[in-house]
């Protein structure tokens, strides 16, 4: 049972995945690209790194697949945020 | 029946991206694009080893295929500037007729391959690896491999590296610093640098039971060097140039003194004593990793640092003189 | 032989020879050291697919060092390569 509703949450957050991929090929410029992306894989990692746990059940493998979500959230938010402040700067000269 | 068949079509997928990504990175016109397919196309490589029951590769080709490969791509393309960025493929006759060429020898490899792989009851070392592993001092057959049946092989690769390094030493300066860090590349530092020098030890560590090692340790030091270095410390966290010289030649010293205190004691060269493999690797795992780390992160600063030695006058200054 | 084993190496096939024709062919020294080491992962790709052995038994641990070392080398020799190519783009700009 909790293998189906794993399989069904790793089905949710692939979802995200194509729906930021779609976004990043389809949206007009780079801010709105880099929102699409970065909250679209974050929560997609997020339903992944959870529906993985519930398929694989043990506790420990559990909290070590929250610990990558955690430090993929922080890389990818300290990532963004330069990559538009870089951008801005860019835009001014 | 139908795991299999998903299993095929997986592989399929994971081959054909492979082939893409690799062709992009190759064929692209603009150089930014094609290190970033690079990168990407190393991250895949990893999963194609996870997926090839390849761990420990895959451990250390996401960090220093496309991690450190990445990096040190990405700061040669800043060093050349806005002048380079395009890059064209050749076209012509003779181009047309080197695709031809690789064509064929693409289809004569593809024939070998096949024709070898076909070859009923090859003789594979994996089952002689297995028998030999309990005297080995390690379970992880991939550091046993590396550090007991093929130390020999793992000396000479370090010296490789020595090699390497000292090249990239003697030809100039180190690349140019980059400025001091904003508060949020400042803080994600102050969080992963020692996340990652803890990482380093835990791989150290379990290289011995588990997937990891002095290599993959290696690759976590030098990826905190590589972050100390982006966020603006041009030293990137190594010590000063004595201490730099002692950890660059840390591991082939290690190997060769236990190797010579070995033979003092009566052994071969490296042939470990019943009973003490499994701490004389721990020690030359140690002395490797550091070694290593130290030889990827003087790798990424690209030359000699400040204090290494007298400034040698380039020849910039040398052309100044002889036109005055 | 195994399916994986052979998809995979002829893949690793696939990537020598793009990489093969890209060292060749390309102009800027930044586009060549990319291609050798397309080279170079093709090359290792083949030897670990030769390597595995299918779900029930484990891989074989030697081609599996062999690419570990093979890893770093390349990397390092990538870094010795491009400060070859800045060295000369310093003499070449006096």
């Amino acid at each position: 049972m909790s293998d189906l509703i794993g399989l069904a949450l790793v089905l949710l957050g692939l979802t995200f995945f194509v729906a930021g991929s779609i976004g990043v090929l389809r949206l007009p410029d780079l801010h709105s690209r880099l929102h699409a992306l970065t909250k679209a894989d974050n929560l997609g990692l997020g339903l992944l790194c959870t529906g993985l746990a519930l398929i694989d059940g043990g506790v420990l493998n559990a909290v070590k697949l929250f610990l990558v979500w955690l430090l993929v959230l922080a890389a990818s938010a300290a990532a963004a945020h330069m990559i538009a402040q870089q951008a801005m700067r860019q835009e001014r000269k | 029946m139908m795991a299999t068949q998903l299993w095929q079509i997986t592989d399929l997928l994971l081959a054909l991206l492979a082939l893409g990504l690799g062709w992009a990175a190759v064929s692209s016109r603009d150089l930014k694009r094609s290190v970033v397919f690079f990168i990407a196309f190393g991250l895949l490589l990893a999963i194609i080893w996870a997926r090839l029951r390849a761990p420990d590769l895959a451990l250390a080709e996401a960090a220093i295929g496309a991690g450190l490969s990445g990096a040190l791509l990405l700061s040669a393309l800043r060093d050349e500037g806005e002048t380079a960025g395009v890059d064209d493929i050749q076209r012509g006759p003779i181009a047309a007729l080197l695709s031809l060429l690789s064509i064929g020898l693409a289809a004569a490899l593809a024939w070998v391959l096949v024709y070898t792989l076909g070859i009923a009851d090859p003789v594979r070392m994996a089952d002689e690896i297995a028998a030999q592993i309990s005297n080995s001092g390690v379970t992880n057959p991939v550091t046993a491999v590396l550090l007991n049946f093929r130390a020999y092989d793992t000396l000479l690769e370090l010296a490789v590296l020595l090699a390497a390094v000292l090249g990239i030493l003697a030809l100039g300066p180190a690349r140019p610093a980059y400025r001091a860090a904003g508060p949020l590349l400042d803080g994600l530092i102050r969080w992963l640098v020692p996340l990652l020098v803890l990482t380093a030890g835990y791989l150290l560590w379990a290289g011995a039971h588990a997937p990891g090692g002095a290599f993959q340790a290696g690759a976590m030091l030098a990826a905190a060097a590589v972050m100390l270095r982006l966020g603006g410390h041009p030293g990137a966290g190594l010590p000063g140039p004595p201490l730099q010289r002692l950890l660059l030649t840390a591991g082939i010293a290690a190997f060769a003194l236990v190797g010579i205190a070995l033979m003092a004691a009566g052994h071969a060269l490296l042939q470990y004593p019943a009973g003490w493999s499994g701490v004389l690797i721990l020690l030359i795992e140690t002395a490797a990793t550091l070694a290593i780390a130290t030889t990827l992160a003087m790798a990424y600063i690209g030359g000699r640092p400040v204090g290494w030695g007298p400034e040698a006058p380039t020849t910039k200054t040398v052309h100044n003189e002889e036109r005055n | 032989m195994l399916f994986a084993e052979l998809i995979y190496a002829l893949t690793g096939i696939g990537l020598f020879v793009l990489g093969l024709r890209g060292t060749l062919l390309r102009r800027s020294l930044l586009g060549r050291i990319l291609a050798i080491n397309i080279c170079g992962a093709g090359v290792f790709l083949t030897l670990i697919a030769i390597a595995y052995r299918g779900p029930g038994l484990s891989p074989d641990p030697l081609p599996h060092a062999l690419v570990l070392t093979g890893i770093v080398v390349a990397v390092s020799a990538t870094a010795l390569a491009l400060a070859l190519g800045r060295r000369l783009r310093e003499s070449e700009d006096e």
